[in-house]
């Protein structure tokens, strides 16, 4: 099932090189931020052609970007997809990846473990597009078949559940929207390519927020979606966006005239990105584009660095529990252990003896760690989820999302360990006075 | 247009550019004048790079395409240092003895089209064969153009890009 990402190089060298060859004008090195709005067409029979999507080529950077599209083209060669569509963020990154296969009426198949933000849209925004989102047990397989119907057009889950540490049968779902004929989005942003490729268990599109681990250091907002490059989209009937002709561009039929492989991602810049317009700045895509070229030593550290939080945390008297599948007694630990490369993330949570009070507390008794609405920043990250990013929700969507009373959530960055630990059990000392 | 799955041919990327080039005079077998099929754009596109596009199609001979009169037959086209076919595979090994007459150095079989028979015939006199592929699709993927989409092109390289 898993090929190679590359025939002759492996996933670091990639993320290093992947889409950013020297600029061929000056030689540059670091690949430049084309600060840019519009682009001078060669002459009217260019501008004709590149309107008609008949060449190659930049018109308006609502659409197309080449600093966006190095970003664009190194991550999809880092989640081995055909190709790729940034976003302004992870949540249009969630209504892109849909734009293309969704209409009033269709259905999309939710995992119910989600980062807040995103059950909040899909749950209460998408029915102003009448967009209706089926929410079901994310751990069950069987509860994604059973809520296939014939409007159903996607299932969406997140590979590494946010915040809970929930560890997403991948294999299994794929299996559920294969037989259902509809494609499996999952979103990899808390998991990365470094730990995590989808697509090599069967996901059809894969979406980030690109602004947590990939860019990596909390200074840029941005989103993106991938595709596998291998739904059967050509005469498919459930996805008429891409498989009937496209009357603003004469009548041609993205799946037939660019082929199966390369039909999603053009549409998603021709169509979703130029309607939506939920586009990527350059600058924030030349900090990703550095950012990523990290990517795979800082995921070991910040795996390696949460283990022994998590470790430190199980053993602490003022701790209920802790929700970490790098931990071996979790009970996510073996699907860890099948579908995380080298660790289980950085992210997760855990629970304070005290309740919401307690929670309150200990994030603002913390010195080192920032209380932030922020994941997958080289700083050590702390939030109250109840009192903060699941604010929004019911009482019993917070529970069914992992986010109760009791819960904090760290993203553990890369200081020295041991001091991240220090800085914890400080704070746990100033909730017993 | 992408129903085949045959392999396709195992030429490197360093060939594939080699042949893209050395030739110049590209007859195309197949041509469509409806501007929305994928031959057409093919061949807009290359004359666009500054090949000469030569269109070959029964149907429409005698019509002007692209500013060039599409031939009824290959043999009509003269000389030419590449033949591209937008035929089903049935057709290609008819296709393959013709470009051997021409004298073209490459036949190049495009995305969905394979023939064995026509490579074996090909290959016997000397041509170089590509098959299932998109000669626009390889260009544009080659000399960057296709990452300008956010395509993943596997082309990963420190040197400075020359035509």
């Amino acid at each position: 099932m898993k090929k190679p990402l590359h025939p002759q190089y492996g996933f670091e060298t990639l993320a290093i090189h992947a889409g950013t060859p020297p600029e061929a004008t000056t030689g540059a090195r670091s690949f430049p931020i084309y600060q840019t709005t519009s682009y001078v067409f060669e002459d009217a029979d260019h501008a004709a052609s590149l309107f008609n999507l008949q060449t190659p080529g930049f018109i308006y950077s609502r659409l197309t970007n080449p600093t966006v599209a190095a970003l664009e083209e190194r991550l999809a060669t880092l989640e081995g997809g055909r190709g790729a569509t940034c976003t302004a963020s992870g949540h249009s990154s969630e209504v892109l990846a849909l734009f293309a296969l969704m209409s009033p009426g269709k259905e999309v198949i939710v995992a119910n473990k989600l980062y807040g933000g995103s059950i909040n849209l899909m749950g209460k925004s998408f029915q102003k597009f009448d967009w209706k989102a089926i929410f079901v047990e994310a751990t069950d397989p069987d509860a994604f078949r059973q809520a296939v119907t014939e409007n159903t057009r996607a299932i969406f889950v997140e590979s590494l559940a946010n915040p809970g540490g929930v560890v997403i049968d991948l294999e299994a779902i794929a299996k559920v929207a294969q037989e259902a004929g509809v494609p499996l989005i999952v979103d990899n942003t808390m998991a990365t390519p470094a730990l995590c490729r989808p697509i090599e268990w069967g996901a059809d599109l894969v979406t980030h927020s690109t602004t947590k681990f990939l860019s990596g250091q909390g200074n840029a907002v941005g989103g993106v979606v991938i595709d596998a490059g291998t739904f059967p989209w050509l005469g498919n009937e459930k996805f008429p966006s891409l498989s009937q002709p496209a009357t603003e561009y004469n009548g041609i039929t993205f799946a037939e005239t660019f082929g199966n492989d390369l039909a999603y991602t053009l549409y998603s810049h021709a169509v979703s990105l130029r309607d939506l317009g939920a586009t990527m700045s350059p600058f924030h895509a030349w900090l990703t584009i550095n950012g990523v070229e990290t990517l795979a030593l800082r995921m070991e550290r910040h795996c390696q660095n949460a283990q022994q939080v998590a470790e430190f945390l199980q053993g602490h008297p003022q701790v209920d529990w802790v929700s970490y599948a790098g931990l071996p007694d979790n009970s996510f630990h073996q699907l860890a252990s099948k579908y995380l490369e080298g660790g289980a993330g950085s992210v997760f949570t855990f629970g304070v003896k005290g309740g919401y009070e307690a929670g309150v507390k200990l994030v603002e008794s913390v010195e080192l760690h920032s209380h932030v609405a922020n994941i997958g920043d080289t700083r050590s990250l702390i939030i109250h989820p109840a009192s903060t990013t699941h604010r929004q929700l019911t009482d019993e969507q917070r529970v069914a999302a992992g986010a109760g009373p009791e819960v904090i959530r760290l993203s553990v960055g890369l200081e020295r360990v041991e001091d991240i630990i220090n800085d914890l059990d400080q704070a746990f000392q100033q909730l017993q006075q | 247009m992408l129903s085949v799955t045959t392999a396709t041919t195992q030429l490197s990327d360093r060939q594939i550019r080699d042949i893209l080039r050395s030739v110049r005079r590209i007859a195309v077998v197949g041509a469509s004048t409806n501007w929305k099929r994928p031959s057409f754009f093919v061949m807009k596109y290359l004359s666009q790079k500054g090949y000469q596009m030569l269109p070959v199609n029964p149907r429409v001979a005698g019509q002007t395409l692209l500013g060039e009169t599409v031939q009824a037959k290959l043999a009509d086209v003269g000389p030419v240092d590449m033949v591209e076919v937008f035929r089903r595979g049935e057709e290609a090994p008819a296709i393959a003895e013709d470009a051997v007459r021409c004298g073209a150095k490459v036949l190049w079989l495009q995305i969905g089209v394979a023939s064995e028979e026509a490579r074996d015939i090909a290959e016997r006199n000397g041509l170089q064969v590509v098959m299932n592929r998109c000669p626009k699709i390889e260009y544009s993927r080659l000399w960057g153009e296709l990452g300008w989409q956010g395509i993943n092109t596997g082309v990963i390289s420190s040197q400075r890009r020359h035509r």
